[in-house]
Parts: structure tokens; sequence; C-alpha cells
């Protein structure tokens, strides 16, 4: 049996505010939630500017590095703990966002090695035809940043930096990770 | 210091999704004036298919009700416009059915408006009007909408430029991998050859894919006219050992 061609994608548009924010969408975990981080950070464009019409959306582990996914072939976290995983904050007017989460745990990988704690990101905009897709990782996790495969193995030294979402001075539990998608300091993305 | 994951004792093999290429249309696409500014200019970086990616987030319960998938039943009275009956199959390319995912539509009034404080087309809002809509596919695949049919809108891309009739869509498919925002048309719009958007995908089989088809076994009897559109997402080839095929 033949395959079939997949959809191809089309832009968000200006208009996604319509449709694609939730209340709730920024709270992976309720905001107060012991041991909860914040990610902060703004969307640029290529000329520096901040762009006010986009979505960011982040996927990641729970603290013990499980998703509770079919799909995971380790099953569900043993300590029954639940999570939502998944967060969604569209752009304010000066491209800022904000992700209330939880510390994703590391990954075991399948060739035995060990993928630090990270977020994937979709980047949706106007003026994107198509998502594009970025990891977060944690500056303050020097150790397991060397050893990821994706991080350590794929990412050029000096672009690693764009990757890294860095601890906020004064404020604990706080992280910024600003997203540039073009030109000085472009923000590394991957083809998943 | 990171503790060292759980992992299965023997044997860790994941699906892989397939990468389709010439289907999406390229960032860069100068036609479309808003991407010059931000399309990247480096190409991405190839990245393995891992735990992150091929699970993904499986949203859905407590977050739709049914009334969420009737547009027309919003607000006190009807919308004014061309009440239609949308319906198709999310399926992934391998014809799997992709079942209780997540679908959101949204899209402008039948006058080419939408509810944003951005557009300043002037044509009419309609009050009876919001123009989103949210479902769940079922145990196969099949979703089902009933809104009315949107308007074209100008733009300003371009003088006399003109979006063709869309209805946006997102879906989740069951992986960060398949997660899909599109657009889908109607047939035999005549502002296809003018569209730099929908132009912007180089295959016009894939153009083609993203344009409903009028289904008169749809259409209710003096009441709504039907539209049939699947979708179709990326699907999961034979399970393969993912370090094998990264070479590493």
């Amino acid at each position: 049996m033949t395959s079939l061609l997949i959809t191809a994608s089309q832009t968000v548009g200006p208009y996604l505010a319509i449709g694609l924010p939730w209340p709730d969408g920024p709270f992976v975990v309720p905001e107060g939630t012991p041991g909860a981080i914040t990610i902060t950070g703004r969307l640029l464009d290529g000329a520096g500017d901040p762009v006010p019409d986009g979505l960011i959306e982040t996927w990641q582990a729970d603290p013990d590095g499980y998703f509770g996914h079919p799909d995971d072939p380790r099953g569900p976290n043993p300590s029954g703990a639940e999570f939502r995983g998944f967060g969604r904050c569209p752009t304010g007017p000066d491209g800022s966002y904000r992700i209330v989460t939880l510390r994703p745990g590391a990954l075991p990988s399948p060739d035995g090695g060990t993928e630090a704690p990270h977020l994937d990101v979709s980047v949706f905009a106007r003026g994107l035809l198509h998502r594009v897709v970025t990891r977060i990782y944690f500056a303050d996790e020097a150790e397991a940043n060397a050893a990821d495969p994706v991080l350590a193995g794929l990412v050029d030294d000096d672009r690693r930096d764009t990757l890294l979402a860095v601890p906020e001075p004064g404020s604990p539990g706080g992280f910024r990770f600003d997203i540039r998608l073009q030109g000085d300091g472009e923000t590394v993305f991957f083809d998943v | 210091m990171t503790t060292r994951p759980s992992s299965p004792p023997t044997g860790f093999s994941l699906p892989s999704y397939e990468r389709p290429a010439g289907v999406h249309p390229p960032l860069d696409s100068p036609g479309y004036r808003s991407t010059a500014l931000r399309a990247p200019h480096r190409p991405p970086v190839l990245a393995p298919q891992r735990l992150t990616e091929i699970t993904g987030p499986l949203l859905g319960e407590g977050r739709v009700a049914e009334a969420d998938a009737d547009l027309t039943t919003h607000h006190a009275g009807e919308p004014l416009g061309e009440r239609i009956i949308l319906s198709g199959q999310v399926l992934d390319s391998d014809r799997r059915p992709v079942p209780d995912t997540l679908i959101e539509i949204w899209q402008a009034n039948a006058a080419g408006r939408y509810r944003h404080a951005v557009d300043s087309h002037p044509a009419p809002l309609d009050p009876n009007f919001t123009g989103v809509g949210r479902c769940l596919t079922d145990s196969e695949g099949r979703y089902r909408f009933v809104t009315i049919k949107p308007g074209a809108y100008p733009w300003k891309n371009h003088p006399n430029a003109w979006r063709p009739a869309h209805i946006h869509f997102s879906l989740f498919g069951r992986a960060f991998t398949q997660r899909l925002v599109t657009q889908m048309y109607f047939p035999s719009d005549p502002l296809f050859p003018y569209d730099p958007i929908f132009n912007s995908i180089p295959d016009p089989a894939a153009r083609q894919g993203l344009i409903s088809r009028f289904d008169m076994d749809l259409t209710e009897p003096d009441w709504a006219l039907g539209f049939t559109w699947d979708i179709v997402l990326r699907g999961r080839g034979a399970t393969a050992f993912e370090a094998q095929e990264d070479g590493q």
C-alpha cells in the first residue's frame, strides 16, 4: 500500500490569538506549585524587533524524565505522578512569553547515552510558513549538557549558547530564554 | 548533578517518523513579505527523533465541549453567511487513523473580517460569530464542524492582494513530530493563482491537498452544504533503532 502525501503547513497568520491561546496555556503547572520554574523571554526578528504576534509551545518530560505517553517504552512514571508537559503562550506586544513549569528530568537515549534535561519548543508566527523547532537546555546543567548527544554532538560550539536558558539573578526559579529568528545570534533550530 | 534516568533493561527502540521532502513551503518565500525578517538564515540542524519528539501532548479531555464544534451556536442569534458542514478524517501517511486528537480552527466571518483588533478590513463584524472552534477526532480519526463559509479578504502584502477564503487548522497528532498548523481552502477559488501563501508550497499535489472537496453526501437538505477535507500527518514507518539510523 502506498503512503499518503502529508498535508502541507501554512502560516498561523496574524490572527492566531482568536483560536489558539488558552487561559491555562502558559501554566504547565499552576503558579505557586512547589519547585515550579518560570521561563521567560522574547521572540525577536531579524532586525532585533519584537514579534508581537507569535506563539511559543513547549513539550517536556516530568521531573523524573517520564512522559506518561503510550509510545514511551518505559510506561508511566512509577510514582504515579501525572504531568501535562505542554505549555503554550502567545507573545505580547514586546514579543515576550512566559511559561510556568517544573524542571524536566534527564532522559535515556536509545544508544545508551543520556539526554540532558530539555524542553522541545515550537515557534509559530505570521511570516513563518512552517513552525520552527528549538530546544531549551539549562545553563546550570553544565555537566549533563556537555554529554548531551544533541547539544554537544550536533550543535556548533559558537551557537550552543542560543539553546541555554539562563538563571535570572534575584529571581528564584526564574530562567531567561530569548529566541532570535534570524541574523546575529540566530537561535539554533532543528529539523526533527 | 543529574541522576541517571531509568532505562528499559534490554532493547530500546522508538518509532521513527517520516521526514517528508518538498511538501512544506520553504520558510524563505520572498513572495510572502513577512518571511523576510522572520525566516531563519541558517539551515536547521538535522536532529534525531528521541523520547521528547516521539511523544507529545494528548490533550482534549476536559478541554473540549461538544458545542465547540458548532461555530454557528455560540451567540444568541445565527451568524450571517453560507452555513456549511466541514468533515474529514485525520490519518498518518501510513493510512493509520489518528483518533482522539485535538483539532482547533479559527476563521474570518462571511464578510471576510476577523474578530481581532489588528484586522482593519472595512467589512462588518458579525455579532453572532466569533470564528473559533474545537473538537476531538473520534475513534476512526474523523472530525466534523458546523460553521459558515468565510469570505475572502484583502491584505497588505502587495498591491491589490486578496487571500482566498480559508479556515485555519491546528493539529497535535500523537507526537511532537506530528504537530501541524495549516489552512484549508475551498474548491475552485479564483484567487488561488494570486496568493503567495498558498503558492509557497512548491508541489502542486501538496497544494491540492489543502483544498476541501464539495461533498453532496455530506450536504444536509434544506440546511447546509457539505465539504470534506482529510488531513495527513507524518507517519511512522517500521519501528527502527534510532541509534543505527543516526549512525551513532
